[in-house]
């Protein structure tokens, strides 16, 4: 064997004389990742050796001498010790030797100038040539590239899948739901093509439910924020966007930069700010004594792997501590783009601020008027006034919060969970930092009374000029927004803010305080209009508030520090927001914050995005991703099975598609490849377990959505309704009894609520719906790339006696009754429920079930809904084929 | 055989779980087709195509000296001062201001500015041959003294519940790791085919602050998540048959099922068919076993009275008996979790003076008699038994809001607090580690969470940093990258 393959390297050697024999990527990275790295990485480099970056295997090692020197392997230790006859010395260490193949290939490639080369998923993908296949090209470029393949290996493709079983895989596919009855029956009638099924698919709204039940996986997207306590949190407008996102087809690299940083957008519309909540679904932490800034942290981190992992197909949980050991991206690197995720305003504050104030009806009319007002007679910069306003008004943003106030005197302050204020007592004071007031019309007190008194604001200094008082109503225990007018000469100057009060103790918890500023056209007619709708707006009821990003300005910008080993109390130096050398080329893109960034990732020739992307959408149709690793396609990822397809679709997508994701599943679902029959002959299933092949149609499990959506829609017990609030479907008594301080109750819904897609089932994290997390789901903690498809006995146990399927049962026994016979009844569950007949043997089957259950006592009735129950749980109903 | 382990780890990790659960599942080994219960004859062969799980019984680091494991993690964390770390300088501090040098650098969750130190609110005696302190509050417990090793001297950072919860059950303080449980599963399987191999009983009215992350299988594939019986309901969801449902319809509908689903296999030749028909009759009988096992009515009186059950209430003694009964029929991994020991003295409930000496009542006989019968069936010797909290609890007492509380009580501590272990190859009547003279810090023989972690693992067979899975890029393991198995703890 090893005789033969350094044979085949001769030919290749003399094949190619011209240029470089061997190759970096092909063949020497994976000599050093599977048998050097271990001990020769980028964190542990025994010797002084490391393989990861060049200049480290260059470096002179602890021995005196060098392992490697460019052209000259005789003079490389490497080689050397490769070859030592002493075992002791002999590397690998303490492991198989490398064969004489391999030796050769490390000799030649010393010899050329040992170089390194980037892993092929860092270059920039290049759109590969469609091959031919036998003499002739295919009709899709798809099944191109992967008969090509299969011609090579001497295999063939499979015979087109029947056309039920497409219909039923392709729904699946693109809605997570059967097809509907009209749609199925002209398409099974030869009454519209395939091709326009799928575009009718496309276009039906379950598809973007469908895409946005994946993308809440990678988003963890969850209605409560985790740990202790687990408080609800309300930002289902997040998911719904996502929902109409899909089904809008808005192009992925919008996608992406809406969700990474709609905020910072030019001039962003509501969406863009919902958008924002895909990193406000983050954990929170509410337990008692729990330090904000740590958890505060803990967000940011979990912000940067994700955004990693979802968008990049990079894992980066190493290099948050140290320099990855396999990839060559640094620890410093991981913390160039903490930077550009660390200046958010969210703390993991009670308040869950900021938040997107959603207005009613009659108070958004309001605020039209001041915009309408701040266009007509802003003089200057009217962008940025109605920026201004429009932040104070509907996210209360920016605010001061405790830790940049200065010279407080007396207050506590611990930062801590709930308690998360500065707590003043009588003759406590602080100082708002230096800064000319003139432009300031009011403060924006978000107070917390606690008992009789007053605030005085002073200026200069505790005992300065008063030139404004707040008084405390003690029975107001809530107070948001307490608007204080000021007239403050121009200059600079620093306000203190006193407190007054007869009582010993804590009168008042400051939280914040913002700045309003001078509203222009202030003698104009009308304005005392004006004014009085902003005062509505300030005291306005909320109807519906999501958390959103937005960026801290002025005092309250964070730095930014490498933390040692990755321990956040333990800072390095500071570092600024940036990209990895290893992803940006040569170009030094400017990334100074996330809309920059977003702009980067989702620019011409960014190697990651479009193949990550592509990969993902591949493996919701097919099972498995073209790089199995859905959430690593880097050099620590699975080979990919069919690289220049990958290629090929990558830059489709981000050249003629223009990122349409509905485009490109729509490409991969009208290929011969998608549409071949999914058996298998024992033969090929030995060969090739996983389908990496491609010599067949992909058969799946479905998702724990798909399991109970189906249910529902067969039954015809599916609710149309979309979107809203999380839903409370049945689910056992008693499963949130139990958690700690919880304050929220399961209220079982009623009327079609009862009945939404799985999509919208409230997703508390410390009690996720079992019907989710039975059936793999992720428990929403941390994002998700992949699930695990699992086989237990708890979900026979599911499918067998949760109520909600024999609900779905009883249904479906219901729509077959009238039919004449059980034989015709039997048929009609079938027909419901897989669009065809019962075959002989499983006629015989379930009668013979049916007599059982009669037999027993049970009525008609009755022995149907054992059979409906039965059919439920069959294999065929739980998989596409 | 590393290289074996390895190998099947990364096959597993390609594409985890094919076929999973008959590979090393918790309910893997499945022997009796259901045809044999129903008595009707049915073909259900299935074929055991799984050669992994050989590998990973047999891929052990070292010999196993516990077969099994049953952790009492009391929620809340208890205080070692007032049971098991005798600190009688500490006495002679009581009321005095705490010296700034305790407190400078160091995070707290609830003391602020400068407080009282505060003695022990218990009284102690020296008990058994090993002579070791155990409070009177454990009257019971002090009987089995020489049976367990005692570390006086763990330590965490993690100072606040679910963290540190997650840290000593995960070895993360975030979410997102498996949990100890879920490891131990994925390591050796199930001994048992017709139950969870790793099972979760709670008392005291709540869950544990982290909730169900604690039993969580992380990105182990999820067979290996904690199954969290109930005393309320169905002990694991869904398990009763509906309403008019007879146990004989119920299997000739899993025969139907199944039998319609081998014709499948025959047609398409998916091998996960037959998984799902196994599984389907693995579900059959669990209906039947789990409620078997899960009734202590019929211990006998002696057992009852030694644990202090009563049949149908929810208590941690119920959860002692029935963690006892779960080893028996072979489950792996059995957790327990008591709510109620987080002694801040806010209110009477939560305090030393009246709410530990009550939480104590609860616990002491039980976990007295739970190594007490375990010994006398011979159990004792491969089963491990471990008790502890998430942290410690202050010398000093708490200050909440820098005012004197109500009553006496003390903040969370990481520094140093007390855990047991016994049975399981554990060396018994050991004392290892000490604090020092206030029960402050430990002085000698510390041990980490992530110790503890490598030591359990360790007995049970496994080299801790071998143990591991890839998951993101990295080879995640339970300790993280830290811990030590502490040898003077084994036998």
């Amino acid at each position: 064997m090893q005789r033969l393959v350094w044979l085949f390297v001769m030919v290749v050697l003399a094949a190619c004389q011209e240029e470089r024999a061997v190759s970096f990527n092909e063949h020497i990275r994976p000599i050093f990742n599977e048998k050097c790295i271990g001990c020769h990485g980028g964190v542990k480099q025994a010797g002084g050796f490391g393989l990861v970056f060049r200049e480290n295997a260059l470096r002179k090692t602890e021995s005196g001498k060098f392992a490697i020197v460019p052209g000259q392997p005789g003079r490389s230790e490497i080689i050397a010790r490769v070859r030592h006859e002493d075992e002791a010395l002999r590397m690998p260490y303490d492991a198989k030797p490398l064969s004489e193949a391999e030796i050769r290939l490390l000799e030649t490639w010393i010899d050329e100038g040992a170089e390194w080369e980037e892993h092929w998923a860092y270059q920039p993908p290049v759109k590969p040539e469609v091959p031919i296949v036998n003499g002739k090209q295919p009709l899709h470029a798809i099944d191109a590239f992967v008969q090509a393949s299969l011609v090579e290996k001497g295999l063939s493709p499979a015979p087109a899948a029947q056309k039920r079983e497409l219909l039923r895989r392709v729904g699946f596919d693109l809605t997570g739901l059967p097809a509907p009855d009209a749609l199925a029956d002209a398409f099974l009638n030869d009454l519209i093509s395939y091709e326009a099924l799928v575009d009718s698919l496309l276009a039906r709204p379950s598809y973007g439910e469908h895409q946005a039940a994946k993308w809440m996986e990678l988003a963890r997207y969850a209605d409560s924020r985790g740990y202790e306590r687990d408080r609800p949190r309300s930002i289902w407008r997040y998911r719904d966007w996502v929902v109409a996102a899909f089904n809008d087809d808005l192009p992925y690299a919008d996608f992406v930069t809406h969700q990474l940083a709609g905020d910072l957008l030019p001039e962003p519309t509501e969406d863009q700010l919902v958008a924002t909540g895909f990193h406000r679904n983050t954990q929170s932490n509410g337990e008692g004594g729990t330090e904000n800034e740590e958890y505060r942290v803990a967000a940011v981190i979990d912000r940067v792997n994700t955004t990693w992992e979802v968008f990049q197909g990079t894992t980066m949980a190493c290099v948050q501590c140290h320099a990855h050991p396999y990839d060559p991206i640094t620890h410093e690197e991981y913390y160039t783009s903490y930077a550009l995720f660390n200046n958010t305003v969210d703390h993991d504050h009670v308040t869950e601020a900021p938040l997107l104030r959603t207005l009613y009806a009659a108070d958004e009319a309001k605020y039209k008027s001041l915009q309408d007002w701040l266009r007509e007679h802003a003089e200057a910069e009217a962008k940025t006034q109605l920026r201004e306003w429009r932040e104070l008004i509907k996210i209360r943003e920016p605010r001061l919060r405790p830790d940049v106030f200065e010279d407080v005197v007396g207050g506590v302050f611990t930062a801590r969970a709930d308690e998360d204020f500065l707590y003043l007592s009588p003759n406590n004071s602080f100082a708002l930092p230096r800064r000319d007031f003139s432009d300031v019309a009011a403060l924006h007190l978000d107070i917390r009374p606690m008992a009789a008194g007053s605030l005085e604001v002073r200026l200069d200094g505790p005992e300065g000029a008063v030139i404004a008082e707040q008084t405390l109503d003690k029975d107001r225990q809530r107070f948001p927004h307490a608007r204080l007018p000021i007239e403050v000469p121009g200059g600079t100057h620093a306000l203190y803010i006193v407190a007054r009060g007869e009582k010993d103790g804590k009168i008042v918890a400051v939280n914040a305080i913002g700045y309003e500023p001078k509203l222009p056209g202030a003698k104009e007619p009308g304005v005392e209009q004006i004014e009085a709708y902003i005062a509505d707006l300030l005291a306005a009821e909320d109807s519906i508030t999501t958390p959103v990003m937005v960026e801290t300005s002025g005092p309250s910008r964070r730095k930014n520090h490498l933390f040692e080993r990755g321990n956040w109390l333990v800072h390095g130096k500071e570092v600024t927001g940036g990209v990895p050398k290893l992803l940006d080329g040569a170009k030094q893109t400017k990334v100074e914050n996330r809309l920059d960034f977003a702009r980067w990732l989702t620019s011409p020739d960014q190697p990651l995005t479009s193949r990550v992307a592509v990969n993902r959408a591949w493996a919701q149709l097919f099972g498995i991703g073209l790089v199995a690793t859905l959430e690593d396609v880097g050099s620590q990822g699975a080979k990919p099975t069919h690289r220049e397809l990958l290629d090929y679709l990558a830059t489709e997508f981000s050249g003629p598609l223009e990122w349409s994701t509905k485009a490109l599943l729509r490409q991969i679902a009208l290929s011969d490849t998608y549409k071949q029959s999914s058996e298998a002959g024992p033969q090929l299933l030995a060969r090739d377990p996983n389908n990496e092949l491609l010599a067949r149609g992909p058969r799946k499990r479905l998702s724990a959505e798909e399991i109970r959506d189906q249910a529902l829609a067969v039954s015809g017990l599916l609710s149309p309704k979309r979107g809203g609030p999380g839903v409370m479907p049945p689910q056992p008594d008693g499963l949130w009894n139990n958690i700690p301080y919880s304050d929220i109750e399961w209220v079982t819904s009623t009327g079609e609520d009862r009945y939404r897609r799985a999509l919208y089932t409230y997703l508390r994290r410390s009690s996720i719906h079992p019907g989710m997390t039975t059936f793999d789901a992720s428990n929403r903690e941390l994002c998700l790339s992949r699930r695990t498809i699992t086989n237990t006995p708890l979900q026979a146990l599911m499918t067998l006696n949760d109520p909600a399927y024999l609900e779905v049962a009883d249904k479906l026994a219901d729509k077959v009754a009238p039919l004449p016979d059980v034989p015709a009844q039997i048929d009609g569950l079938y027909q419901l429920m897989l669009r065809r007949p019962a075959a002989p043997e499983e006629q015989r089957i379930l009668s013979t079930l049916y007599r059982k259950a009669y037999a027993e006592g049970q009525d008609s009735h009755e022995a149907l809904t054992v059979v409906a129950t039965a059919l439920l749980n069959i294999d065929e109903f739980l998989t596409t084929s | 055989m590393d290289a074996l382990l390895n190998e099947f780890r990364h096959r597993e990790a390609h594409y985890n779980s094919r076929r999973n659960f008959l590979r090393q599942g918790a309910m893997g080994l499945g022997g009796l087709a259901l045809g044999s219960l129903l008595g009707c004859g049915n073909k259900a062969r299935v074929p055991d195509t799984d050669a992994g799980e050989n590998t990973m019984k047999t891929a052990l680091h070292y010999a196993p000296r516990a077969k099994r494991v049953i952790y009492l993690h009391m929620a809340g964390a208890p205080s070692q001062l007032e049971l098991f770390d005798y600190k009688p300088a500490l006495e002679k501090l009581d009321g005095q201001p705490c010296p700034p040098s305790l407190l400078a650098g160091k995070r707290f969750a609830f003391i602020q500015g400068t407080p009282m130190m505060l003695g022990p609110q218990a009284n102690f005696r020296q008990h058994g041959q090993s002579g070791a302190y155990v409070s009177d509050l454990l009257p019971h417990f002090s009987e089995v003294a020489d049976e367990v090793a005692f570390l006086k001297a763990v330590h965490t950072e993690e100072f606040n519940h679910a963290p540190a919860q997650l840290l000593m059950q995960t070895g993360s303080p975030r979410p997102g790791r498996p949990s100890f449980g879920s490891w131990v599963t994925y390591g050796l399987g199930s001994e048992n085919d017709n139950l969870p191999g790793f099972i979760v009983l709670a008392s005291g009215g709540r869950n544990p602050s982290a909730g169900k992350k604690l039993w969580g299988s992380g990105f182990l594939p999820s067979i290996h998540q904690g199954v969290q019986c109930r005393t309320a309901g169905d002990p694991i969801l869904y398990l009763s048959d509906p309403d008019g449902m007879s146990r004989d319809l119920r299997g000739h509908s899993i025969a139907a099922i199944n039998e319609i689903n081998r014709r499948q296999y025959e047609a398409v030749g998916d091998p996960e068919t037959l998984t799902r028909i196994r599984q389907y009759e693995m579900a059959f009988k669990m209906q039947v076993s789990v409620p078997e096992v899960m009734d202590i009515e019929k211990e006998p009186d002696y057992i009852h009275a030694m644990y202090g059950t009563e049949p149908g209430k929810s208590s941690f003694a119920n959860n002692c008996l029935l963690a006892r009964r779960l080893v028996e029929s072979g489950v792996r991994f059995v957790q327990l979790y008591d709510w109620g020991w987080d002694a801040h003295g806010s209110d009477r409930s939560t305090s030393l003076e009246e709410g530990l000496p009550a939480q104590c009542r609860g616990i002491d006989r039980p976990m007295a008699a739970l190594i007490k019968d375990l010994k006398q069936r011979g159990l004792l010797e491969d089963t491990l038994v471990v008790w502890g909290g998430e942290f410690g609890r202050t010398p000093m007492r708490e200050n909440r809001g820098g005012v004197e509380m109500p009553y006496l009580g003390r903040d969370h501590h990481g520094e140093a607090f007390t855990m047991w272990m016994a049975g399981g190859g554990v060396k018994p009547g050991v004392v290892y580690g000490e604090t020092d003279e206030i029960g402050y810090a430990g002085v000698r023989d510390r041990a980490h969470v992530h110790d503890v972690q490598a030591t359990v693992l360790q007995l049970l067979g496994f080299d801790h940093e071998r143990f591991t899975y890839p998951f993101q890029g990295r080879h995640f393991r339970l300790t993280d990258v830290a811990g030590t198995a502490i040898r003077e703890l084994m036998a």
